[in-house]
């Protein structure tokens, strides 16, 4: 009987390992499909529509830096809203920790002058992790100490950094003599090098794989990694341990905000080089996407972060080639999301039946039940 | 003799993994207050909420008025005329009196008449000698007022069978006064209540019959004329209980625990510890006894830092411990399981591994300057694992997943390795087979052996005796009396689990 017990155990155990590993594979073709039934609709063959996408994308050295770049501020913002959630917390401010560490770090790149970059470069960087970071804290901070849900002020606060941005290129920070809203070019010492030449691909990139090593790093090999982990999971259990979950909330709103400022800086410092109005095209909510897709975990958010990116960069080639409008991408991200989500309804069935058939057995697995008097 | 209003017949209800009802019969005559009394647990909000169509029995039969009815929903059991207030009130606060009122009531028309239902309302709540302010918002209203409400709202409703869960658990002493005046006028109107409860002394006060449900099971339905507190204690937690104990005397040493007047507050903002003292040496079990939500909880969480104590001092090891930091009291050799393993006990969506390092993890040799050091926490609970006989195949495998029995091995396991000196048991046993059962315990005695003072709450009255050296009795947040487990009897206990103080009882004794 024990032998059996436990080779069912293991037999479930995998099960439920192949249920989580299938869900982004299943959710992603799914989309596919649907977008492909859409590009029918519209009157184009969905496999030309679709090999232009990806020969936009793959099909080159260049094409597939510039799948890199679109991935880069993905990577970043996926972090920062799964890294949240790995404490519990919802942060749906990427957007404005974003613009918050786009500028603090240009502005450092634009008015520090004459550092060399070995100094220049990481002081800029720094400058928009604290930014974002910063611009977090505040949302932790609210929550901790008047009890503001983080779900309403990350929203409210994206508001305030993108609309102070808009203030600040059209007024303090206006390239003289003041004819275009837009910042004056970062120094030199400041700008993100290219790592593939001949490509707009830049270190921002090798950041972002930084940052997923960091990630995984401090939340699964540091103390306060797991503290997050715990009052995340179960943060009555963390007081009962000593852990205080109002340290940890604070720390990973900044941290979170941290890697969104990231988002921005590698952005301006490694693409646009200067900061203008709205110059991010909602990189902040597309990860939100990227991080649930991936599953919150390191892996998952890089392999998301790159199929989006290849959803992007190949749909110019494919509105030129094909003429599907860009926003068939956009739907087909949609329907990504959607069924991820709603792939909560499908465990959450197999979960029941699985319950149920121990119940039939008269299992002994009441622990799991909570069932009021 | 009165007809029967209501007659549930052979009630089961299977819940996964758990019996809640096991045949249960109850029979309610008309004009009566009936309680059905019971420790938490015992099934009597699963017979109500049968009763109230919100669950749908495994088997089984409901006869109302003579008739055999099927409840598939709360809205056919308000046709029959049955009312139920839940403990937790379901009110909406940010509206007005009327507004709950008429909520959700079949025959509201796209336009609400809401003057004339509150007309309704005051005449109705004239006729019990209430007032009610019809416009007031609920959020502004006291705790005894909105339950009046939710009274009034079923009666509204038509209903002549009023369900009352555990009406008097957030009432002040006064307010219960009036809502036993409120439910006497009920009774002589003709209408009919079941009234849920675990308190002795009210229970004799209010009901006409009492029917005892435990483990599930109905086991007997008493007039109150013909019992008394100390039978319906009995009733509730067992039998007399054979003793076996194996045990010999304990081996004193010094004081390890000692509460002062320890008062605090619960959830509810009522007094839940007035002034509790007691102290615990080590080398002995101390058993609290005790009807669920005396304060035992609260007593535990101001023990473990986790709730502030609001006068009084607690004293760990010989150091003041009074609203410690929770970290500070554990590092003190104080190990705890929690009664609630799934709220505090353990993390269920993370591995075994990361459940055994719970409390530890940020001392070497797990983690040095911060840094985890995987290889020692792996290698230390595979050993806890293999020596507290932990069934799982591997440490990997998620604390949610692993049976009941288990996942208390598991904190066993953690807190026990620990070496404590100070052990704080509370329902160490509860939901977990017997094998299971006998394993915590043998392992709670051996700790015992080792020169632990060891803390044990339970509300099963039978693991207090088999386990305990001497007895505390806790009610409503104080302690009655202590005694030796060799002079205890289930009678004197029973009493003071009651109310009755230990030098009361005495007294009278002798």
């Amino acid at each position: 009987m024990g032998g059996n017990d436990l080779e069912e155990k293991k037999s479930s155990g995998s099960k439920e390992l192949l249920l989580k590993l299938g869900i982004p594979f299943v959710a992603v073709l799914a989309a596919l499909l649907i977008g492909a039934g859409v590009i029918a609709f519209i009157g184009v063959d969905p496999w030309i529509a679709y090999k232009s996408l990806f020969m936009g994308s793959l099909s080159n050295v260049n094409s597939m830096a510039e799948t890199l770049v679109k991935t880069t501020p993905l990577i970043f913002t996926a972090l920062s809203y799964a890294f949240a959630a790995r404490c519990g917390l919802v942060n749906l401010g990427a957007e404005g920790q974003l613009y918050a560490g786009a500028i603090f770090s240009t502005t450092l790149a634009i008015y520090l002058t004459g550092l060399p970059m070995i100094i220049h470069l990481p002081v800029a960087i720094s400058a928009g992790f604290i930014g974002g970071g910063l611009w977090g804290l505040l949302a932790g901070w609210l929550k901790v100490r008047f009890g503001a849900s983080e779900v309403i002020t990350t929203i409210m606060l994206n508001y305030i950094a993108v609309h102070f941005l808009s203030f600040l290129v059209t007024g303090p920070m206006i390239e003289p003599p003041g004819n275009f809203p837009q910042t004056p070019q970062a120094q030199l010492s400041a700008i993100l090098p290219k790592i593939v030449p001949g490509t707009r691909l830049h270190l921002g990139f090798i950041i972002a794989l930084l940052a997923i090593l960091f990630y995984y790093f401090f939340l699964w090999k540091t103390t306060t990694g797991y503290e997050t982990r715990v009052v995340g999971l179960n943060p009555t259990a963390a007081e009962y341990a000593g852990i205080n979950p109002t340290k940890n909330a604070l720390l990973a709103m900044f941290i979170a905000g941290g890697f969104a400022g990231l988002a921005g800086t590698s952005e301006i410092l490694g693409i646009q080089l200067r900061m203008f109005q709205a110059f991010s095209p909602g990189y902040g909510f597309d990860g939100i996407a990227v991080a649930l897709l991936g599953g919150g975990t390191p892996v998952g958010i890089l392999i998301a972060g790159i199929l989006f990116g290849i959803l992007r960069s190949g749909a110019n080639m494919m509105q030129m080639l094909a003429r599907v409008p860009i926003a068939i991408i956009y739907i087909i991200q949609a329907f990504v999301i959607i069924f991820v989500i709603s792939s909560g309804y499908f465990t959450k069935a197999y979960n029941k039946r699985k319950l149920e058939k121990q119940a039939r057995e008269g299992g002994t697995n009441n622990g799991n039940t909570d069932i009021d008097s | 003799m009165a007809e029967n209003i209501l007659e549930m017949k052979n009630i089961v209800k299977q819940f996964p993994g758990v019996l809640a009802n096991d045949h249960v019969t109850f029979t309610v005559e008309k004009g009566e207050v009936h309680t059905l009394l019971g420790e938490n647990g015992a099934g009597k909000s699963t017979l109500m909420n049968i009763l109230y169509g919100l669950y749908s029995p495994t088997s089984g039969e409901i006869w109302l008025h003579g008739e055999k009815v099927d409840i598939h929903s709360p809205r056919v059991a308000i046709e029959h005329g049955i009312g139920m207030v839940h403990q937790h009130f379901m009110l909406i606060p940010a509206l007005t009196v009327i507004e709950n009122v008429v909520l959700g009531m079949a025959q509201n028309k796209q336009i609400l008449d809401l003057d004339k239902a509150a007309d309704e309302i005051v005449a109705l709540a004239k006729k019990y000698n209430m007032k009610v302010e019809p416009y007031q918002m609920v959020e502004n209203l006291t705790v005894g007022e909105q339950q009046r409400l939710e009274i009034l709202k079923a009666l509204y409703r038509g209903a002549d069978l009023l369900i009352l869960d555990e009406p008097t658990a957030v009432l002040t002493p006064q307010e219960v006064d009036e809502l036993f005046k409120m439910i006497r006028l009920l009774t002589s109107e003709g209408h009919t209540v079941i009234f849920i409860s675990h308190k002795l002394n009210e229970v004799m006060t209010i009901s006409n019959r009492i029917t005892v449900l435990r483990g599930g099971k109905s086991c007997e339905t008493v007039l109150k004329g013909n019992t008394d507190k100390h039978q319906l204690a009995k009733l509730m937690v067992g039998r007399e209980i054979d003793l076996q104990r194996v045990e010999g005397l304990p081996d004193l040493g010094e004081i390890v625990l000692e509460m002062k007047k320890v008062e605090c507050m619960s959830d509810k903002g009522v007094k839940a510890l007035k002034g509790l003292s007691l102290e615990v040496r080590k080398g002995e079990i101390l058993g609290i006894a005790g009807v669920d939500g005396n304060g035992q909880d609260e007593m535990l969480e101001c023990i473990s830092g986790l709730r502030k104590v609001t006068s009084g001092t607690i004293t760990i090891a010989g150091t003041d411990s009074t609203n410690e930091h929770p970290r500070n009291i554990l590092a003190r050799g104080v190990a705890h399981i929690p009664a609630d393993r799934h709220k505090r006990g353990m993390i269920s969506q993370m591995s075994i591994k990361e459940n055994l390092m719970l409390i530890d993890y940020y001392k070497e040799p797990f983690s040095k300057n911060h840094l985890l050091d995987w290889k020692v926490i792996e290698d230390a609970s595979k050993r806890m694992v293999k020596a507290f006989n932990v069934k799982t195949p591997s440490i990997e495998t998620m604390g949610g997943s692993l049976s009941g029995g288990n996942q208390q091995k598991m904190v066993l396991a953690r807190e026990l390795d620990r070496d404590p000196e100070f052990l704080i048991a509370a329902h160490p046993v509860r939901g977990l087979d017997i094998g299971a059962t006998e394993y915590v315990r043998e392992r709670l005695l051996e700790e015992r052996k080792k020169g632990a003072g060891i803390l044990l709450v339970s509300t099963e009255l039978e693991e207090i005796m088999t386990l305990s050296d001497r007895i505390a009795v806790i009610y409503e947040g104080e302690i009655m009396g202590v005694v030796d487990v060799y002079d205890a009897t289930v009678a004197e206990l029973g009493l003071m689990m009651a109310g009755s103080r230990k030098v009361e009882l005495d007294a009278t004794t002798y």
